[in-house]
């Protein structure tokens, strides 16, 4: 039944998708999307083809808390060197979305994900995968700044050093520092505590040790949502630098702020459903401009333009 | 009235309190004053405690008391708990080594590794056996491996009595463990995690670390618990009148044996010594607890 859901959103989505993104779309790279994209667009013979710019893709993807059906099925492409938001109101499910990007959502006793999330064509819930391997190359940056009660050095060494990291690490840890735009504020207190940093200092601190681990995404679970106007805007410059060379993944109360910085946008809304309870489900998923500026679903412009949530 | 003399709409003077205000003061002191006679009614207790035990115990404080062991016969002046004090401290030592790890790593599991069915099995036996009376666990040692149950028999002996006190600490340390290791915040946890920590690592590098100094009190809790206990010792150490350096066969002594065994005797001389013999307990008590939040509080400038 969710797989005839799930192809009938494929269809809409087809339809809707321009240009680059509907190529992108086009080219799955894991077998069983493959075959359900070749019967949503018939005859696409470039179909099997991976595309090098879709860096994760989920297919029919739910999460269950027990029994309890969080995010009905859903099907996302998440771009290479591009920044995709998932908005919506509270409860609807895009923060546990996320979750199940890096499996942060396994630490959770009852979390089930179900259908496919794949990196690089890859299932990230295969068999035989370890979830420690997935979070070392999707890095993650959490809501409320959380800093170990280290040394702002031994903050940023820590994922290298866990993974066994034998190279310079002084260089390391600069080369982290350089990335999120800290270096110059801390380069002359390495050695002190991270917690005698600022919120927002706190925040590219974690933003440079979720980098120092080499990953090529980076999940963003409202990121400055605990941060002030300009470290908030300092943050968002630093999202816009880091995305030449990071995919970024951000989760987002403030609708202008995914305006302001993402390429892509998915609208997340929570409806009731027959068994009475709360799930979310992926409304809308567009290019930012045309997602704020023409929407095509009807509760997305209700969403954006202040109506409800 | 001069209130009555103002317009409708001006401003009410703050002095003036409004409705219940006045009585919701009243009320507020009322409790304040309750605490403070309640946490008084609790101070008085150790105050008495205090001031006996230094008052008594100060009069045969002396070094020959610290640095001479016990006279043979109770009614001989002089002397001192030389052996007591050794004994303690050894039987101490066996009792952290073997209870404090164990202790931390059963809270560890409890509260780390949530999800496992065993988890709540151990942490109602932790509570059961923090409610055993420790006379019980001096027989139950005395049993095992005084007697030799278990096949071969170490007597009494050092290692016997701070096996018995490893398993009266054993409890202390673990649910004081547990307290403190849920007040880590997830944040710290999810952090780790997030950066392809595995979970021995996310408890080793964050979660410990991070609880350390309140990892100390816990434990130190339970040393001071163990240095006052006789019950588990009468059974196992069994008491010794010379320094003791023998870890197994050889009878151990210790300052509350000593004292239990000197206080209830008619002698002055011996009860003189008791009650320095409790002073230094105290006191022994009193520094290990300064030492190791002294050692932590090095420990936490260094992170």
């Amino acid at each position: 039944m969710h797989d005839e859901q799930s192809t009938t959103r494929d269809t809409e989505r087809g339809e809707m998708m321009t240009g680059e993104t509907a190529t992108a779309r086009s080219a799955q790279p894991s077998a069983r999307p493959t075959a359900r994209l070749d019967a949503a667009v018939p005859g696409s013979a470039t179909a099997l083809e991976p595309a090098a710019d879709v860096v994760m893709a989920t297919r029919g993807m739910e999460v269950y808390y027990r029994d309890f059906r969080a995010i009905d099925p859903m099907d996302i492409d998440f771009s290479a060197r591009q920044i995709t938001a998932l908005i919506g109101p509270s409860g609807c499910g895009k923060s546990t979305a996320l979750r199940s990007l890096n499996r942060m959502n396994d630490l959770i006793t009852g979390a089930r994900v179900i259908g496919s999330v794949t990196y690089h064509g890859e299932d990230i819930y295969d068999n035989g995968i370890d979830p420690v391997e997935i979070r070392r190359r999707i890095g993650m940056v959490f809501q409320k700044p959380n800093p170990f009660p280290k040394s702002i050095f031994d903050n940023i060494a820590f994922g290298p050093r866990i993974a066994g990291f034998k190279g310079n690490m002084a260089e390391l840890v600069e080369e982290s520092l350089l990335k999120a735009a800290l270096w110059d504020e801390v380069k002359d207190k390495l050695n002190e505590s991270a917690f005698a940093l600022s919120g927002g200092q706190q925040q590219r601190l974690c933003i440079a040790r979720a980098i120092a681990t080499s990953p090529d995404v980076l999940l963003m679970d409202e990121p400055c949502s605990a941060l002030d106007p300009i470290a908030t805007l300092r943050i968002e410059e630093l999202m816009m630098e880091l995305k030449e060379n990071y995919s970024i993944i951000i989760v987002t109360h403030n609708m202008q702020q995914a305006a302001r910085v993402s390429d892509m946008t998915a609208f997340f809304n929570v409806a009731l459903n027959d068994r009475g309870q709360r799930t979310g489900h992926l409304v809308e998923f567009s290019p930012t401009d045309q997602l704020f500026t023409s929407p095509r679903e009807k509760a997305t412009e209700d969403y954006i333009t202040g109506r409800f949530g | 009235m001069s209130i009555d003399a103002t317009p409708a709409n001006a401003h009410p003077s703050l002095h003036t309190r409004s409705a219940n205000a006045a009585k919701r003061k009243r009320k507020d002191r009322m409790m304040t004053g309750l605490l403070i006679f309640c946490v008084t009614l609790v101070l008085i207790p150790i105050a008495l405690i205090l001031y006996q035990v230094v008052q008594r115990g100060i009069g045969a404080m002396s070094w020959e008391f610290l640095s001479k062991v016990q006279p043979f016969a109770q009614r001989r002046e002089g002397g001192g708990y030389l052996n007591g004090l050794f004994g303690t401290l050894y039987l101490l030592v066996i009792a952290v080594t073997v209870a404090v790890p164990l202790g931390i790593a059963t809270a560890t599991f409890i509260v780390e590794y949530k999800d496992s069915k065993l988890s709540p099995v151990i942490r109602f036996f932790t509570d059961v056996m923090s409610g055993v009376p420790s006379i019980f666990i001096g027989l139950y040692i005395y049993a095992l491996l005084v007697q030799g149950r278990i096949g071969f028999s170490i007597g009494f002996s050092t290692l016997a009595g701070g096996l018995a006190l490893s398993l009266l600490m054993l409890p202390i340390v673990a649910r004081a463990s547990e307290e403190v290791l849920r007040l880590v915040p997830d944040d710290l946890r999810n952090a780790a995690f997030g950066l392809g920590a595995r979970r021995w690592q996310v408890v080793t590098k964050t979660v410990l670390p991070a609880a350390s100094s309140g990892l100390i009190t816990g434990s130190m809790l339970a040393v001071g618990r163990a240095a006052g206990e006789t019950a588990p010792l009468l059974l196992t150490a069994l008491g010794a009148f010379v320094v003791t350096p023998a870890l197994v066969n050889a009878p151990q002594s210790a300052l509350p044996l000593l004292i239990y065994n000197e206080a209830r005797g008619p002698f002055d001389a011996a009860h003189a010594r008791a009650w320095a013999g409790a002073l230094e307990l105290m006191l022994l008590v009193l520094i290990l607890t300064i030492v190791a939040r002294a050692v932590n509080r090095n420990h936490d400038m260094e992170q």
